[in-house]
């Protein structure tokens, strides 16, 4: 195959992963890794470089258009994106100390997660009692607007166990070069209770800040190759910039569950291929 | 009047993201094209893990790489911005606390700007 090919075929790959990511809410970045390492079996250490940079370009261009909305927690982000950045940076180095087959059977596991939690009920766990000291010492309460523009406020938990998830879900997306916004989102809905519409936008924002973290580290190491970055960073955004422009028109539960599928099926062989050191 | 305060703030900075994104991603784009035209049938060697070439791995590489006409430094000079993007917000967020006058978070964003340069610069990949 000439690099010519190679780079067209990878340009449409990360296009259709950039518009289902966008359309169901996932993130294009979480089938990248699998993409490049069964689709094109590349080595899974570029695989991690490209997927950090297209995560990059998809969380800092989605956020542009959600910051105007109003929902997002700016101090919620900075306060959590002390854990998510130095967790990333930990993430990195643990990288280089394991073997890659682990860190494939790893990233399966939390492909099939980020699936299984895609599945789950939107459901806030809006309480306004504001008990929490640390909540308001670092002023993380805040409110967000509803369809009427009227002002709901929110209270934030269980602030110390929160940080703690989202350092782990730091050291996750450094070690494996995904956004982990799966496991971000847990961190903010389930455990810090902050509403849904606030912990989407918040996290995404996060998002971007986490990866850069790490993927300056991986740049220095030599895992971040232009040219295989070039079309699957181009891929990723156009695909979900023409995914948010079909979101607004469209209702997308069947393609949900297509790519529901899709990520579950990639997880499981990536998990299958590390199991068998193949990677 | 604190809300009113970090909404313009944050506007700005969805600004600054979009414009990060469209330029790193046009530098990519046009770089990465000049790139194809000369290598188009070269043969792809991503199978085996060999990392970039010291010239892509440092900034200062990558500019000095850059003006002996490296097109692939100019690919990888688009990456770069991509990542600086995100850093950037950061930095001009703390425009809005210190504004407000909010020691705490000026501390905290500071503290998020050093973790962000001990992944830039302690040549931790190395």
């Amino acid at each position: 195959m000439s690099l010519l090919t190679f780079t067209l075929i990878l340009l449409a790959g990360a296009l259709l992963a950039g518009l289902l990511g966008s359309l169901t809410g996932l993130g294009g970045g979480v089938v990248i890794i699998p993409l490049l390492t069964i689709g094109f079996h590349i080595d899974i250490r570029y695989a991690i470089g490209t997927s950090l940079v297209a995560v990059i370009a998809t969380s800092s261009g989605s956020a542009a258009a959600y910051v105007k909305e109003g929902f997002s927690n700016i101090r919620i982000a900075m306060f959590l994106e002390v854990a998510t950045t130095s967790g990333a940076i930990v993430g990195a180095i643990l990288a280089s100390y394991l073997p890659t087959y682990f860190i494939a059977i790893l990233a399966g596991i939390v492909i099939l997660y980020s699936a299984l939690i895609s599945l789950r009920k939107k459901q806030d766990h809006l309480d306004m009692d504001q008990s929490s000291k640390l909540a308001r010492i670092l002023k993380l309460n805040g409110d967000f607007p509803d369809e009427h523009g009227r002002k709901i406020p929110y209270a934030v938990h269980h602030v110390a166990g929160g940080y703690g998830m989202m350092m782990f879900a730091g050291i996750i997306s450094g070690l494996l070069g995904l956004g982990s916004g799966s496991l971000k989102v847990v961190a903010m809905d389930n455990i810090m209770h902050i509403p849904f519409k606030v912990s989407t936008t918040t996290s995404n924002f996060m998002i971007g800040v986490t990866a850069a973290a790490s993927a300056s580290v991986y740049l220095t190491r030599g895992y971040i190759d232009p040219v295989l970055s070039m079309p699957v960073v181009l891929g990723v955004l156009v695909g979900s910039m023409i995914g948010a422009r079909i979101l607004m028109k469209a209702t997308t539960s069947w393609l949900r569950i297509l790519f529901i599928v899709v990520i579950t099926v990639l997880g499981l062989e990536m998990i299958y291929n590390g199991v068998l050191h193949k990677i | 009047m604190k809300r009113i305060n970090d909404q313009r703030i944050e506007i700005f900075l969805s600004y600054l993201l979009r414009w990060g994104v469209t330029l790193s991603a046009t530098v990519v784009a046009v770089s990465g094209f000049l790139f194809l035209l000369y290598h188009a049938g070269d043969t792809p060697h991503f199978h085996t893990f060999r990392g970039e070439h010291a010239d892509l791995t440092s900034l200062q590489g990558i500019l000095h790489a850059m003006l002996q006409g490296n097109i692939k430094a100019f690919i990888q000079f688009g990456i770069v911005l991509l990542i600086a993007t995100p850093v950037a917000r950061v930095f001009f967020s703390i425009i809005g606390f210190i504004l407000e006058k909010d020691v705490l978070y000026i501390v905290l964003t500071l503290i998020v700007l050093g973790i962000l340069m001990i992944g830039i610069f302690s040549g931790l990949g190395g």
